[in-house]
């Protein structure tokens, strides 16, 4: 193991009533560095991070977060769901959100002290969230949410921050803003950042590393060890491209392959 | 004063009695009644206020205090829900349908039972609609106790509660027990729903939950503004009513009060269309304390970013 890891997963395996959902899948994520799990819808990201989280019970394998085995609610994770939905009608301004951060898992009475809010000030000047940290966190567009939930995960500073698609359903402009955030954030507060995504072109930028998962198996390393036809056919089972092209990379079958099972960021962009 | 107050407002014994017991139902009744509009689960709440009349009916035709019977039956129904509810949504409303269709049920039988037993329709008002003049002082200490509880577990699990029902996924991976927090807060809804049933009948007790708590919601951007508004709202709606339906005795030339239940939703239904209002919600938006201090501080941490980048 690398000495800079902060999550090790190693030969996990979780199945459904009999069907393989992860199978024998391994690799670390390191402090600082931004790593990209890319894959298509269904083959199993969500499963993965559930189970780093300790949501999901693994069938085989180990999964260790800074060196000691994972368990649910531990501070070192920090997590962004998939589709949080936040109702426009609750009371609460974005800044409450991200203070509720700090110790939402606790019961009791507190009074915040001075340095949280201080804490909770820097923070939303971090992510860029203070021009609307007054306003209702419901009413905030998809970008502005996205800020605030990833403030929210960093608050009670973890090693590892899990985002699962943060980035489906953002306009263009605000995908590279949550990226170059997320990229900023792991340097800064020297996190760990594990991003699942179904489309790799907006990460090739920050990519540190890449975990390519399909069909429940996967491959992992930097990009340029991984994102190659080689590599990538052996993952897949049979034949596929991967071609570059200004700064994209697009991953192809041959003709009269099933195409539905590779990443959604090779036949979306070239059809 | 003499056109405010009639005579013997402040020295009767009942109003006494009914003004504090109706206090401690609108206190309770906000707190609760904000968490559970928060939580989406106003229907739970309406159905604890079937559960609960079938308890009191129930209560009443076996002898024993209508207070044991609304809360007691309550607890139950909470717990019922819980158990057939599991956690998914759908389940959770279907679960709370079941329910109070069984005790709707239940409260027929009863509520016939005892217009039988009493041969008058005493019984039936009483306990659908309230009688919160009629209420025995006795049970004042019992009451403030169960509020005061209800207070504390309020108090306890609020942050935990207020995270779950923004997202359970990301409570959950804090490491919330979701069932528990869930469960204690349904034991606390069934308490403010009995309380106030004592005060304004079961059938209007889910106005008083949720009247003053969509109102709040409405006019107040944080929670505990939400809930100071809240209990504010339902303590003067309230008082008033109770002064209004005394009053009224001296309405008619037939000396019959009109029902406190009627004044206390009426009003709450005036607060409600009131902060519907525009000019008034805008007016409440600016005027919120604290925000200006905030401002402030975040002014302060973005200079201090600015003068450090440079």
């Amino acid at each position: 193991m690398n000495e800079r890891a902060v999550l090790e997963v190693e030969k996990v395996s979780v199945s459904f009533s009999g069907r393989k959902i992860l199978d024998d899948v391994s690799f670390e994520v390191r402090r600082g560095e931004f790593t990209g799990l890319i894959g298509s819808n269904g083959v199993g990201k969500t499963t993965l991070l559930r189970a780093i989280l300790g949501l999901q019970r693994i069938d085989a394998g180990e999964i260790r977060v800074t060196g000691a085995p994972h368990r649910r609610g531990a501070r070192s994770l920090g997590y962004v769901p998939q589709k949080v939905i936040l109702d426009p009608d609750v009371p609460m301004r974005a800044r409450d959100f991200v203070a509720l951060g700090l110790d939402a898992e606790r019961y009791g009475f507190t009074r915040r002290t001075k340095e949280q809010h201080a804490l909770v000030e820097q923070m939303l000047v971090n992510v860029d969230a203070s021009e609307f940290a007054d306003r209702r966190v419901g009413g905030l567009s998809g970008g502005e949410q996205q800020r605030v939930l990833i403030a929210h995960a960093l608050i009670s500073q973890p090693e590892l921050l899990l985002l699962d698609e943060p980035l489906a359903n953002l306009d263009p402009a605000s995908v590279q803003e949550i990226v170059a955030l997320l990229h900023r954030v792991a340097g800064e507060y020297q996190v760990g950042v594990l991003l699942s995504a179904h489309e790799m072109n907006a990460l090739l930028p920050v990519m540190d590393r890449i975990v390519y998962l399909t069909d429940g198996r996967a491959a992992s390393g930097t990009t340029e060890e991984v994102v190659r036809s080689e590599v990538l056919s052996k993952l897949y089972g049979h034949h596929v491209d991967v071609i570059k092209l200004h700064g994209r990379v697009f991953v192809v079958a041959e003709p009269g392959r099933d195409n539905k099972d590779i990443a959604e960021h090779s036949n979306l962009t070239v059809s | 004063m003499r056109f405010l107050f009639e005579p013997g407002f402040f020295s009767s014994a009942p109003v006494r009695t009914a003004l504090v017991i109706g206090a401690l139902a609108a206190v309770i009744s906000a707190v609760v009644g904000v968490a559970t509009v928060v939580r989406g689960q106003s229907f739970a709440g309406h159905a604890l206020t079937d559960v609960a009349t079938a308890g009191g009916s129930g209560a009443f035709f076996t002898g024993i205090s209508p207070l044991v019977g609304f809360i007691g039956a309550g607890v139950f129904g909470a717990g019922a829900m819980d158990v057939i509810g599991m956690e998914r949504l759908r389940s959770r409303d279907i679960a709370t349908g079941i329910v109070l269709s069984v005790a709707t049920g239940f409260a027929a039988l009863f509520l016939f039972l005892d217009a039988s037993k009493s041969a008058t329709t005493g019984a039936t008002q009483q306990i659908l609609f309230g009688s919160i003049f009629t209420v025995n002082s006795s049970i004042v200490p019992f009451v403030i106790g169960l509020s005061v509880l209800t207070l504390i577990v309020m108090g306890l699990i609020y942050r935990p509660l207020l995270l779950s029902s923004l997202s359970g996924e990301l409570a959950s991976a804090r490491g919330i027990k979701l069932r528990r927090v869930g469960l204690l807060f349904m034991l606390t809804l069934a308490i403010a729903v009995g309380v106030s049933s004592i005060a304004i009948g079961s059938v209007l007790s889910t106005a008083l939950l949720i009247g003053p708590a969509a109102t709040s919601l409405r006019l107040t951007t944080n929670m505990r503004n939400a809930i100071s508004v809240s209990i504010a709202l339902g303590v003067v709606a309230t008082w008033l009513g109770v002064l209004l339906a005394y009053d009224s005795y001296y309405w008619f030339p037939s000396s019959r009060g009109l029902p406190v239940s009627f004044f206390i939703v009426a009003l709450i239904l005036l607060a409600y269309v009131v902060s519907g209002v525009p000019a008034i919600r805008r007016f409440a938006a600016q005027s919120a304390p604290g925000r200006r201090h905030m401002q402030l501080a975040s002014r302060s941490v973005v200079a201090k970013r600015a003068s450090e980048a440079t």
